[in-house]
This record gives C-alpha cells, sequence and structure tokens, in this order.
C-alpha cells in the first residue's frame, strides 16, 4: 500500500519575468528558470521525479500535478 | 439404481465440459496458469454432478439430496468475491487498471457461468433419464453430445452482452492542440505543459470519436467505469506507450458535456487505425453502467444529447 499526494500541487517552475506571480503559501516548492528551455527541462525532470503531469497555465508558470 | 448412476457420471462429464469450453483465456490475462484452471474446473466439475445428481435423487424420491443444491449456491457465491478480490490486487499494478466495474463485471460472469453449468446438466440429465436412457449406448453418447453441444452454442448467444459498437458510432478523431491544451476533434481532454510531451501526441497519438446513438447510449457511455474499461481493452490489446513515469501518457477517455460524444486519446505501441477501431467496438458494456433514461418521461427530456450526423 503506498500512499501519494494526488491533485495536488507538487512543484512550481517559473520563468523569471512571471516569478511574481506565484505568491508563497501552498504546497511544493517553487524553481525560477532562467529561460524556456530550463523551464522545460526542470519540469520534465520533476515529473519523472514525482510521477506527476507538467500542466501550463500559460503565463510563464509550469505546475507539475499527479493525478 | 445402476441406471441413474451412468446417467449421472455421463451428465456430469458432459457438464465439466461445457465448465472448461466456457473458461477462455485471452487479453483478459487470467486465468492463464493451470492452477488457476484447476481451481475453476473443480468448481465446474462440482457444479455438473450437483446439476447431474438433481433428477437422479428426485427419482429416487431422495428429497433431501435436492436441499444439497441450494447448500451449492451458497459456495458458488464465493467465488464471485474470490474472483473480485484477486482482479483487484492485480488491477494496482496495471498500467492502465480495469476499474472496479469492469472486475465486478468479471466476477458476476465467474459465479454465474457455474449456476449455468448446473443448469445445463440438469437439461442434459433429463433428456437422458426421459429420452435416451432405452436407446443404444452408441446413440445415447452421441445424443447427449449433441445435447450438450447445442446447450453450449445457445449459452454462448445467449449470454453474450452488448458491445460499444451496438451503443455508439466510432470513427477516427483528430488530435489538436489549442495553447497547452490538447483536443480530439473539439472534445477537450487535458492541459500539457511539456513541448516534448506535445511532440509525441501530434506524431504517435490518435484520437476516436464515439457519438452514442440514443439518449440511453449517452448515458451508459458517460459511466467513468464504462470508460476506464474502453481505455483498458484499447491499451491491452494494441500496447501501451507509457511507464510509471510517464503518466501523460495514460489514455484518457473524455466526455463532451454538450452532445455525449466520448472522446479516446490514446498513443498506443501499434499505431493501427483498423484494430484501433475495432478495439473499442468490441468493448463489452458494462452490465453495472447500463442506464435507460428513456424509459421515463424526465429522462427523455434530457439536454445532454444531441445527436450530430456525420
Amino acid at each position: 500500500m503506498s500512499t501519494s499526494l494526488n491533485k495536488v500541487v507538487l512543484a512550481t517552475i517559473v520563468l523569471p519575468h512571471s516569478k511574481d506571480l506565484v505568491l508563497s503559501g501552498g504546497a511544493g516548492p517553487v524553481f525560477v528558470a532562467a529561460n524556456k528551455e530550463e523551464q522545460q527541462r526542470l519540469a520534465l525532470y520533476m515529473s519523472r521525479i514525482t510521477e506527476g503531469v507538467v500542466h501550463d497555465l500559460e503565463n510563464g508558470v509550469l505546475v507539475v500535478v499527479k493525478h | 439404481m445402476a441406471d441413474n448412476f451412468s446417467s449421472i457420471v455421463l451428465a456430469a462429464i458432459l457438464g465439466g465440459a461445457l465448465r472448461f469450453l466456457l473458461l477462455r483465456s485471452d487479453y483478459r490475462q487470467y486465468p492463464t496458469y493451470p492452477h488457476g484452471y484447476v481451481s475453476h474446473l473443480a468448481l465446474g466439475f462440482i457444479a455438473a454432478a450437483l446439476g447431474a445428481v438433481a433428477l437422479p435423487a428426485l427419482l429416487e424420491q431422495e428429497y433431501v439430496a435436492v436441499t444439497f443444491l441450494s447448500l451449492a449456491a451458497q459456495q458458488f457465491r464465493d467465488i464471485r468475491s474470490m474472483e473480485r478480490e484477486t482482479l483487484t490486487k492485480l488491477d494496482a499494478r496495471e498500467l492502465v487498471p480495469r476499474g472496479e466495474h469492469y472486475i465486478e463485471g468479471i466476477a458476476r460472469t465467474f459465479e454465474a457461468r457455474n449456476y449455468l453449468v448446473m443448469g445445463c446438466t440438469l437439461i442434459i440429465s433429463a433428456t437422458d433419464l426421459w429420452l435416451l436412457r432405452e436407446c443404444s449406448p452408441w446413440l445415447r453418447g452421441c445424443g447427449l453430445l449433441l445435447t450438450a453441444l447445442l446447450l453450449y452454442m445457445a449459452v454462448r448467444n445467449v449470454m453474450e452482452g452488448k458491445r460499444v459498437e451496438h451503443l455508439a458510432t466510432i470513427r477516427p478523431g483528430k488530435i489538436i492542440f489549442k495553447g497547452a491544451n490538447v483536443f480530439v476533434d473539439d472534445i477537450h481532454f487535458m492541459n500539457l505543459g511539456l513541448d516534448e510531451a506535445k511532440a509525441e501526441f501530434l506524431k504517435k497519438g490518435m484520437g476516436v470519436v464515439l457519438e452514442p446513438k440514443d439518449i440511453d447510449a449517452s448515458a451508459t457511455l458517460a459511466n467513468i467505469g464504462q470508460r476506464q474499461a474502453i481505455a483498458h481493452i484499447c491499451a491491452k490489446l494494441l500496447g501501451i506507450y507509457k511507464d510509471v513515469d510517464t503518466p501523460e501518457f495514460t489514455p484518457l477517455v473524455r466526455r463532451d458535456v454538450k452532445t455525449g460524444r466520448l472522446g479516446l486519446l490514446i498513443i498506443p505501441a501499434t499505431r493501427d487505425w483498423d484494430a484501433l477501431l475495432d478495439a473499442v467496438k468490441r468493448v463489452p458494456v458494462l452490465e453495472g453502467s447500463i442506464s435507460r433514461p428513456s424509459r421515463s418521461k424526465a429522462g427523455r427530456k434530457r439536454g445532454d444529447y444531441e445527436h450530430q450526423s456525420q
């Protein structure tokens, strides 16, 4: 029997220009990526680590959520 | 008495053989190993023996023997829980699970097949006692075999449930991305953030649209268990391009709330349209998901069904 956090934001990966869009609080760390490539790479790593799916809020913010 | 004995043995053997024929192993994966077969065949033979004993016991006025049938029914009810338990445990480790609805349907079928065998053996034994007992052994054997064969064909045809192709028109759909959102035709599936995943979907993904044929079909297909069964069977038959750390490639079945249409989004291991459409068509309609709102006045006025002809 394994336990996991489902439907919770496990990590947030933001671009420098959108880091102010994420306020403190909530679950999971917020990573600031230098550019879009790094953001994609971080999101890919985080999704593989957490077995979650990456969602794009289309404002420079990517979130990883396990379903 | 000796005559009854031969009748019981013959009917029990034929009934047991019938259980063997009804035990099919295919993509449903269970049973496959000899142990699985043995437990089901053993119970099948017990059911056949009970069915075979019933009539001769009545003829000998041994009424107590008949009451044993009710004891047997209790025994067979345990099969359902046994199957449910086994399949649920196995399901937890499936890449695309069957879902509880499908498991319940399989468990129910396993239980019912024993009653079927019991009933069929009863008919075989009745045929033997009243029609064939006086005939030559050769004619008796052939007659019984023929009865068993007819019963097998009847059971196979009568017990066959509906399939998804009876409820919906199935056609290929086109995978489209609008920003981060993936659609099959105009049915929304999910929001995908990884460019790599989007590229995979556009390159290897396949989309299918299921248009329900009437209000009842729309209500039945809306059932989440039914939708999970569609995803499971497609993944099982065509193979799946997914591992535990790539949940975004899990096949999904989503519903267009306005029209009741379903969409299936999958990245199969084999990119074969005929195979995929055929797999969707052959998905059984689960007993637990069948609903018939059209039987009531209120149900006929549902707004979530809007048939769109091609």
